[in-house]
């Protein structure tokens, strides 16, 4: 597709000849994922993530329509149809531990998958587009699991499911029409439990769509890779089938055994106790908190403490709260630096690491309780977060001395090997 | 050369090089292929009838209630059931009829349980195309042979609940059921 | 001009972050936050361990079979267990007839309907019954039970965190308020009413003591029943009705883990395999 020396599809059944003719979908897939995609040789491990949230999002697919199946998107019964699939239904505690599980898997590949792109300069030219796609799958996901986390209508869905419709009750004037808007009552109840259904049902293929934007808009500059350099000539790649195949089924088995790991053992622990309890509009659990994927985004939202004059602490929350993704958008503008690696930018890889373990603690103070001290740390950490990407980054890529850079990807992979692998070395001299 | 890329098996050449190589592709593959069949099983599985469905699986009747010439309706496995005490009358008007004559051939002794033969329990589903037949109910239309009488096509059963005129092939369905007591039969 | 605004908005942010820290470092240095009673009493439940812990754990059916009597005569006079069905009880090692024969002298009946007047009735439980309630609402509850409803105990070990250790904890962790918390805390006086327990998250619940006395239920397999058997047998049990397929789960998680560990050893040496070439070229 994107380089000339790209093998081409040359099916020999005549059978897919016929096929190929008519409709070049083997063509599509072969140029997509296989042999007629060249993927630069060098990838490491980070690279097998953007396959795993394929597979993630697969698992979700799958488990979630087995689901539906089963489930009663009524609030009278909702709870106890989840229940009913965990107790009677043929494997359905299966289904159900897989699901939620699953939900939890999809973010923490695709959140490994995002720093990847920070450190390696993922989202700079050419791969804008792939990098704003991606933040749309993002955005689309949290959306989703959001909706799907009030499914089972507990304690902390019903809550949940207020206190985030209730971030739109923060804007002035139209706040609160949006939040009944939403609903569709004055709280969560019978209407926002079907709407929440029935999007949670479309948003997946919805996902599903833009990945593959997303892998499109990848294949026409080619997969990056860890040096940042750009691929030169066919001996910086090799065909993504069967090497990056094999890879990723590597890879893909090191995942599931985690999932298993999870899904079989410790099926709850991601999971909050107060959602085994049914939804009661009258007591609100001792601390609501969402889902540990959101809870940095939640303890930037609560950072805010302070009224701005005329602006009041909650509506700069929510403000906060949606700038701190938004602004990922303008990241490739940001960040000027002409070096995409991290490895050949000793400053800004530092501050890489620091805003890796910033995320970190405003997750921490994300599920703390609102109280003191947590509710200075993750002011302190908010605001190195916002500071990061929108001060310190424009900074570093202009003042930054880089590390000298490899010729090419082929030279640093020979460099690599020169160095580490003297057993391969020595091979020539038998 | 060759030898030591044979003894780590990992070599580019070799005849057993080479071979052992597709050997592990192989059995990678095959493995995924077990893993995702084993995976299938329970997507598949948990489309049969649940727990909590098949504990309703059996329904007790109480039969106390029904008068000779009397029916009712209930619901076995949530489907229309019907059972029905005969009278004297239409006993002998079921044994009358030749069985060798009739589509379905069966005789009323058949479809009932030896020394209950006035006690007619049979699916109130037609075998036509499942309709649910009439003359179950009070003053319902039996059909010209006073039994049960299906108003989607017109089929008629007679007092054995067998199929004598109309389209459907089969006499009313007769389920599994056992009298546990001379007042209450157990289904299913 | 994008880096000019993102520079400002940034500014905007980050500077209003730390004057809220400030502000909020300065009242938490001027008036620190007051201690709260449940921070200073409450006990994390107590190291207990059952025979389903682990990932190797199943459930031990005399055990479960004990804790089903305890809830049967103690707890089920006010709590619910509404997601359970009689039917369940055949995972307790009880079979077909003995089921039947628990439904049919449960003490509370079913709800029904009369079928020659249609008013409303009850019906002896059967064993495709879920176990029926013993309030007909909540509002019977309430004024039954001093204002409090009793929850359904269907999930509850699920439903709190290390829940079988919580309910066994809490069972057993009734005692008269310590002489220190009154002391320190003179207006945290238990109410009437409710009773102290450490181990519950405000300290005062409604729920006098339930085990009080040993031999409060006689088993029938000799085990003595003092009252920290008894808590430990009925938590067992409402582990079992929380998570009944907890036995299902750790042998296909056994199996599933097992043949993914030689699955991906042969993905891996499929891998190496795959790029021997390549890695041997670059040498």
């Amino acid at each position: 597709m994107s380089f000339p020396w790209a093998e081409q599809y040359t099916p020999k059944h005549p059978v897919m000849q016929w096929v190929d003719e008519k409709l070049p979908l083997p063509r599509l897939v072969y140029n997509a994922v296989g042999a007629g995609y060249p993927v630069p040789r060098n990838l490491n491990y980070f690279w097998n993530f953007g396959v795993l949230a394929g597979l993630a999002l697969v698992i979700q697919i799958v488990t979630g329509v087995i689901m539906a199946m089963h489930y009663g998107a009524n609030d009278l019964v909702a709870f106890g149809t989840v229940e009913q699939t965990m107790r009677d239904v043929n494997a359905g505690w299966l289904m159900r531990y897989a699901h939620a599980n699953g939900a939890s898997f999809f973010f923490i590949v695709v959140y490994l998958h995002i720093f990847r792109g920070l450190y390696f300069g993922s989202y700079k030219a050419p791969r804008e587009m792939v990098w704003l796609l991606g933040l749309v799958i993002f955005l689309l996901m949290m959306a989703t699991a959001f909706m799907g986390y009030v499914l089972p209508w507990g304690q902390m869905s019903y809550w949940g499911a207020k206190v985030i419709t209730g971030l739109f009750g923060a804007i002035p004037v139209v706040g609160e029409p949006i939040q009944t808007w939403l609903l569709g009552g004055f709280a969560p109840g019978n209407a926002s439990l079907n709407r929440f259904f029935s999007l949670h049902f479309l948003l997946p293929f919805v996902i599903a769509g833009v990945i593959i934007l997303h892998i499109w808009a990848l294949h026409i500059p080619g997969s990056s890779n860890p040096t940042g350099v750009e691929v030169k000539g066919p001996q910086d790649t090799v065909p993504f089938h069967p090497y990056y195949t094999a890879k990723d089924g590597f890879g893909a088995g090191v995942f599931l055994i985690a999932f298993s790991i999870l899904l079989f053992f410790a099926p709850n622990f991601l999971g909050h106790p107060d959602n085994y309890i049914e939804a009661n509009p009258l007591s609100t659990p001792a601390h609501i908190v969402p889902e540990w994927y959101f809870w940095p985004f939640y303890a930037i939202l609560r950072a805010f403490t302070v009224d701005f004059f005329f602006i009041p602490a909650k509506l700069l929350g929510v403000l906060a709260m949606f700038a701190s993704i938004l602004l990922l958008f303008f990241l490739p503008w940001l960040d000027t630096s002409p070096v995409r690696s991290g490895r050949y930018r000793p400053m800004f890889r530092k501050f890489w690491w620091i805003l890796l373990a910033d995320v970190a603690v405003l997750g921490y103070c994300g599920v703390a309780p609102a109280a003191e001290p947590f509710v200075m740390i993750s002011q302190i950490a908010a605001a190195y977060y916002f500071a990061h990407f929108l001060i310190i980054l424009p900074l570093i890529s202009r003042f930054e001395k880089p590390l000298p850079l490899p010729g090419s990807i082929t030279e640093a992979v020979l460099a690599k090997y020169g160095k580490t692998d003297g057993e391969s070395a020595a091979v020539p001299a038998e | 050369m060759a030898s030591v890329e044979q003894i780590d098996g990992t070599g580019p050449s070799g005849e057993d090089g080479v071979r052992r190589r597709d050997f592990i592709n192989i059995a990678a593959v095959s493995f995924a292929g077990v893993g995702a069949v084993a995976v299938v099983l329970p997507l598949i599985d948990q489309m049969n009838p649940s727990a909590d469905v098949l504990a309703l699986a059996s329904t007790e009747v109480d039969l106390s209630a029904i008068q000779p010439g009397q029916a009712i309706k209930t619901t076995f496995r949530s489907q229309p059931l019907f059972v029905r005490q005969l009278t004297p009358k239409e006993i002998a008007e079921a044994d009358k009829v030749d069985p060798s004559s009739l589509r379905d051939p069966q005789t009323l002794e058949e479809r009932t349980v030896d020394g209950k033969k006035q006690w007619l329990v049979t699916m109130g589903v037609c075998t036509h195309l499942g309709c649910v037949p009439l003359g179950a109910g009070e003053g319902e239309n039996r059909g010209e042979f006073g039994g049960y009488f299906c108003p989607c096509h017109g089929s008629s059963y007679d007092t054995a609940a067998r199929i004598r005129k109309g389209p459907a092939p089969k006499n009313l369905e007769v389920p599994k059921y056992s009298f546990t007591s001379d007042t209450a039969i157990l289904v299913g | 001009m994008v880096r000019i605004g993102a520079f400002l908005v940034g500014l905007f942010f980050a500077g209003w972050l730390f004057i809220s820290f400030l502000v909020g470092a300065y009242s938490y240095v001027t008036e620190p936050p007051a201690n709260t009673v449940e921070h200073e009493f409450y006990l994390a439940p107590k190291h207990v361990s059952f025979s389903f812990d682990g990932p190797f754990g199943k459930y031990d059916k005399q055990q479960l079979q004990r804790g089903f009597q305890v809830f049967k005569e103690v707890c089920s006079a006010c709590h619910s267990l509404k997601f359970v069905a009689f039917r369940d009880l055949e995972a307790l090692g009880y079979n077909e007839a003995e089921v039947k024969a628990i439904a049919k002298q449960w003490a509370i009946k079913t709800p029904s309907v009369d079928p020659a007047t249609g008013e409303p009735s009850t019906r002896e439980p059967i064993p495709a019954d879920h176990f029926p309630k013993p309030f007909a609402n909540n509002v019977a509850a309430a004024a039954a039970n001093n204002n409090a409803i009793p929850p359904d105990l269907s999930l509850m070990t699920k439903a709190r965190k290390h829940g079988s250790a919580y309910v066994y904890s809490l069972l057993t962790g009734f005692t008269d308020q310590p002489a220190e918390l009154l002391k320190a805390f003179p207006d945290a006086k238990t109410p009437e009413g409710l009773h102290f327990n450490p181990y519950f998250p405000n300290l005062n619940l409604a729920m006098a003591p339930p085990l009080t006395a040993e031999g409060q239920v006689t088993y029938g397999d000799g085990t003595k029943a003092t009252v920290d058997q008894m808590a430990q047998d009925v938590s067992a049990f409402l582990t079992w009705t929380a998570e009944p397929k907890l036995e299902n789960r750790h042998r296909a998680g056994l199996a599933t883990i097992i043949f993914l560990l030689i699955a991906t050893g042969l993905a891996y040496m499929s891998y190496q395999n795959i790029w021997a070439d390549k890695k041997k070229a670059a040498a």
